[in-house]
């Protein structure tokens, strides 16, 4: 079989491109080379939707961003992933960065962001986030800034596409690709995909995808970047507050997630081993300092996880979306911030690519862009609670105190189109683990369910992938193995 | 909506709620437990190994036996109970909701509620070690539900941080199953579980216990592959220099535990500093009729502690529904209990002056091991109104004293009591 077009790369970037692409009568496939899709810098990253004022005008990724800004609305209408447009600060502390504030205003309201507003009334400022430092002297105001959870979303993006007829494979990572009679070949460890277009999603390794069709025009260097998460009683947040940037960054924001936690980070840091996820005492230390200029009072003592994500950054420091010289190859990389932002306006320039190679862009007939929203226990009524139960006794069933997650959510989970089949996929999923006492409670009910689901040993139920397996033996095993040992010598 | 009527309610079906429920029914009250595991007994189930009892039984029992026989006494008595049952929420007009598989959704009415949620561990992220995130990290307490509960071994070799008592227990129980546990790394200059463990759990099997140190690093990116430890200085930061490396595949953390008090603090009950409900001396919270005991007020140390507390919970709750139910007692009047030098917390954290009569039941713990001490109780205005001298005090070992205040004559204008454990002036003079 010859698919019309293989994504590879399962992160936010290649989801939304087999989402928009799958409204169209064409034979799809999504190709991840880990366990679950949305593993790599798509599950570690703000999270923040963009006003679109940040980056220099004559970049591409200004543009993407102002437009998929926009295209949220429908998105969330559409998928129903936690997003709210709570806007952000841009936070000023000293006099001389009030100049800056006004010209990120001017040009952006001239570019179309919509509401921008500079406000040097500190009594106001402080009403409108009482958490912010009393240093402040003005911030930037974009009432269109929101927030998202980034991994939540990919999910209903692969879960629409998925419904829609997009084929997910997972634990693939492409090792080779001949392009030979207008038909690629990508080879991984076991298996061979045949399409007439690739579209290179790969994040951190596109480099690497390119350069396996002969394409190396681009280098792409990961940045690290670190960051606290806070417990959701410890700290409310009304605005994402960003402060006055720098040439190379952002920099460190105080930030309210989706779920009612807090998180401050990232730093940046570039380094060369693109499988360097950890974080460290000085990063740590440089994001507390960084978060306590714009927020004094960080609740330190209420933290529940550090982690890090990298960024793909390009040389050109811009998305690199190209509709290259390798006929049917389209180079979707380098996508940094705000790539999550820009991932609608991305993959509908992806859709036109497409269109211009031949592809036969006739949208079909049965194609729903709904993707229902996820049952949660926690938005049910006593009522409509006790009547769940009933249907199903699954939902009677809490294995996550912390997050009240009932087991119906976590089966849901699992048996969703491109569902769960791994702890963290579960956790990512529906959140059983993310509560203050980080999964504690649950990990033994979750494998448990895991390992009945997939019809696998317990010691066979895996974190998030190969090499990642959770309990190493039966009681009794090992010692019964270093007698028999012990027997033959 | 399935409704319920009972006296009391007891939430949790471990050492602390069992002995709460059967103090109320002997008093011929309505009492019903609500349980989330599969099973009555709580912790306790997975603590098998033995030192259970020597108090309340002058025995040395397992943890399962301990409980065991709480649950006889429960079945004997007929005291009802749900299994598998999560409690969701808590009213101030102590209506509790909780669910089930096959009842749904459960509203129980009661006159008085007693909480007994006992504690959870704190985790990794709380005291944010940086590095990887990888497979093989464990609190204590869900490696020891893994080997004697579910019997799966969580690694092949162990460093364990924190000397806590679960933590130790591991350390033996894990070498008996033929693993290997490298070392057992201490903040602290000296371990934080009990003196017993440390004998009997690691010196007994020459595990390694490394005070001063603490993991700095956490390597390997699918499985854990090991850690960086580090020395570290008075304020425990990291001494430049003193970096080694032990290769492990698993990491098991005893770093603490924390009253869990998520449905007291949605019921509005107020808390105190050791995260536990604040209670007056009847282990009553803030608000009437909510009483608390065992770990989700205090962590114990040892369970038969823990009993003696949840016996009283139980029948103060009773003398509250015979006594108090429904009329409107304000209590106003009451001593605050300050946690002077050397005292991390003191329960209760309010007395009411109204009963003074009454014997007072203090517990508390001293922040840092000191020996040659004295405890002392000071009124508002720094009078000593009592004080006892002490060999010696650890954070490990919970310290009771059983007063009776109007006997050593506390000024009952006094707004509050201070406890302070300093070193003896004999003492002072001798080294000077």
């Amino acid at each position: 079989m010859i698919y019309d077009v293989i994504i590879i790369g399962g992160g936010v970037t290649g989801c939304c491109i087999a989402r928009n692409l799958s409204k169209y009568d064409l034979k799809i496939a999504l190709l991840e080379k880990e366990a679950d899709i949305s593993s790599g810098t798509t599950k570690a990253n703000s999270g923040v939707i963009h006003a679109g004022f940040a980056s220099p005008r004559e970049y591409l990724k200004r543009d993407l961003c102002i437009q998929g800004n926009k295209l949220y609305t429908q998105a969330f209408e559409e998928l129903n992933f936690p997003f709210q447009r709570i806007g952000s600060f841009v936070i000023a502390l000293e006099d001389n960065q009030i100049k800056n504030l006004e010209e990120q205003r001017r040009q952006g309201t001239q570019d179309g962001v919509p509401g921008l507003e500079v406000i040097l009334d500190k009594e106001k400022i402080k009403y409108m986030e009482p958490n912010i430092t009393n240093d402040v002297v003005g911030v930037l105001h974009a009432p269109t800034a929101g927030i998202v959870s980034p991994y939540e979303m990919t999910f209903a993006l692969a879960e629409n596409a998925a419904t829609n007829g997009v084929k997910f494979f997972r634990n693939q990572k492409v090792k080779r690709i001949k392009h030979q009679n207008y038909t690629f070949v990508i080879k991984t460890k076991d298996k061979e995909y045949k399409a007439s277009n690739v579209i290179n999603a790969a994040g951190v390794y596109g480099e690497k995808i390119s350069k396996m069709v002969g394409l190396d025009y681009f280098n792409i260097m990961p940045r690290k970047g670190e960051y606290i998460l806070f417990d959701r009683n410890a700290m409310h947040l009304n605005k994402i507050l960003f402060p006055t940037p720098t040439k190379i960054s952002k920099g460190i924001l105080v930030c309210p997630t989706v779920s009612g936690n807090t998180f401050v980070g990232p730093n940046a840091q570039n380094i060369s081993d693109k499988k360097d996820i950890s974080t460290t005492e000085a990063g740590l230390k440089e994001i507390l300092e960084g978060g306590r200029t714009l927020v004094p009072n960080l609740p330190l003592r209420a933290s529940i996880r550090n982690f890090a994500g990298l960024r793909a950054v390009p040389d050109s420091y811009d998305f690199i979306i190209d509709n290259t010289d390798v006929y049917g190859f389209i180079n979707v990389v380098g996508i940094l911030s705000p790539g999550l932002t820009s991932c609608y306006a991305i993959a509908e320039r992806v859709t036109e690519f497409l269109e211009l190679l031949g592809a036969n862009m006739t949208v079909k007939e049965d194609y729903n862009p709904i993707r229902a929203k996820p049952e949660r226990f926690k938005n049910l009524s006593k009522v409509e609670l006790d009547n769940k139960i009933k249907e199903d006794p699954a939902w009677g069933r809490i294995i996550c105190r912390c997050e009240t997650i009932p087991e119906k959510e976590i089966l849901n989970a699992i048996r969703s189109p491109v569902g769960a089949t791994t702890l963290d996929g579960i956790k990512f999923r529906c959140r059983p683990g993310m509560g203050r006492c980080q999964g504690g409670f649950c990990k033994p009910r979750l494998i448990e369910i895991l390992s009945r689901e997939l019809n696998i040993p317990y010691e066979d139920v895996v974190k998030m992938g190969e090499e990642t397996n959770l309990l190493v033996a039966k009681t009794k095993e090992i010692v019964l193995r270093s007698i028999e040992g012990g027997k033959k010598e | 909506m399935k409704k319920y009527k009972s006296d009391v309610v007891v939430i949790g079906a471990g050492a602390a709620g069992l002995a709460a429920a059967i103090e109320v029914k002997k008093a011929n009250l309505g009492v019903l437990i609500i349980e989330r595991d599969k099973e009555l007994g709580g912790i306790t189930l997975q603590c098998i190994h033995n030192g259970f009892g020597l108090k309340e039984f002058e025995e040395e029992l397992t943890g399962p036996e301990y409980a065991q026989r709480f649950i006889n006494q429960v079945l004997e008595l007929k005291i009802p109970f749900l299994l598998d049952s999560m409690v969701i929420e808590i009213t101030k007009e102590k209506f509790v909701y909780a669910v089930n598989r096959n009842e749904g959704l459960i509203e129980v009415e009661a006159k008085a509620i007693i909480l007994a949620m006992g504690c959870r561990e704190r985790t990794r992220g709380a005291i944010n070690i940086p590095g990887f995130r990888p497979a093989g990290i464990y609190t204590a307490g869900q490696a020891q539900r893994f080997v004697n509960i579910e019997g799966y071994l969580p690694g092949n070799t162990y460093v364990i941080l924190g000397s806590g008592d679960i933590g130790m227990i591991m350390a033996r129980r894990l070498t008996w199953e033929g693993c290997k546990v490298k070392a057992v790394v201490e903040i602290q200059p000296y371990v934080s579980g009990l003196l017993r463990n440390q004998v009997q759990c690691l010196e007994d099997y020459d595990i390694p216990l490394i005070t001063n140190y603490t993991v700095t690093k956490i390597h390997g990116r699918e499985r854990i592959k090991g850690v960086t430890i580090s020395k570290v200085g008075r304020n425990f930061d990291r001494i430049i220099g003193s970096d080694q490396f032990i290769e492990c595949d698993t990491l098991l953390l005893s770093v603490g535990l924390i009253p869990e008090n998520e449905l007291t603090l949605e019921a509005g009950a107020e808390l105190s500093q050791n995260g536990g409900p604040l209670v007056d001396e009847n282990l009553e919270t803030t608000i009437d009729g909510i009483f608390a005991c065992g770990n989700v007020l205090q962590v114990h140390d040892l369970v038969d502690m823990v009993t003696v507390e949840a016996k009283r919970a139980g029948k103060n709750a009773v003398e509250y529904i015979n006594t108090r139910y429904g009329k409107e007692l304000k209590k106003e009047k009451t001593f605050k209990c300050i946690s002077g030098e050397n005292v991390n917390y003191v329960k209760p954290d309010v007395i009411n002056k109204d009963e003074l009569s009454k014997n007072i039941y203090f517990t508390f713990r001293v922040k840092y091991p000191d020996r040659r001490v004295v405890i002392q109780l000071k009124d508002e205005n720094n009078n000593i109104i009592y004080s006892k001298k002490k060999i010696y005090v650890i954070p490990s070992e919970m310290i009771e004293l059983d007063l009776n205040l109007e006997e050593i004559k506390v000024n009952p204008d006094s707004k509050s009591i201070t406890i302070e454990v300093i070193p003896r002036l004999e003492v002072l003079i001798e080294e000077d």
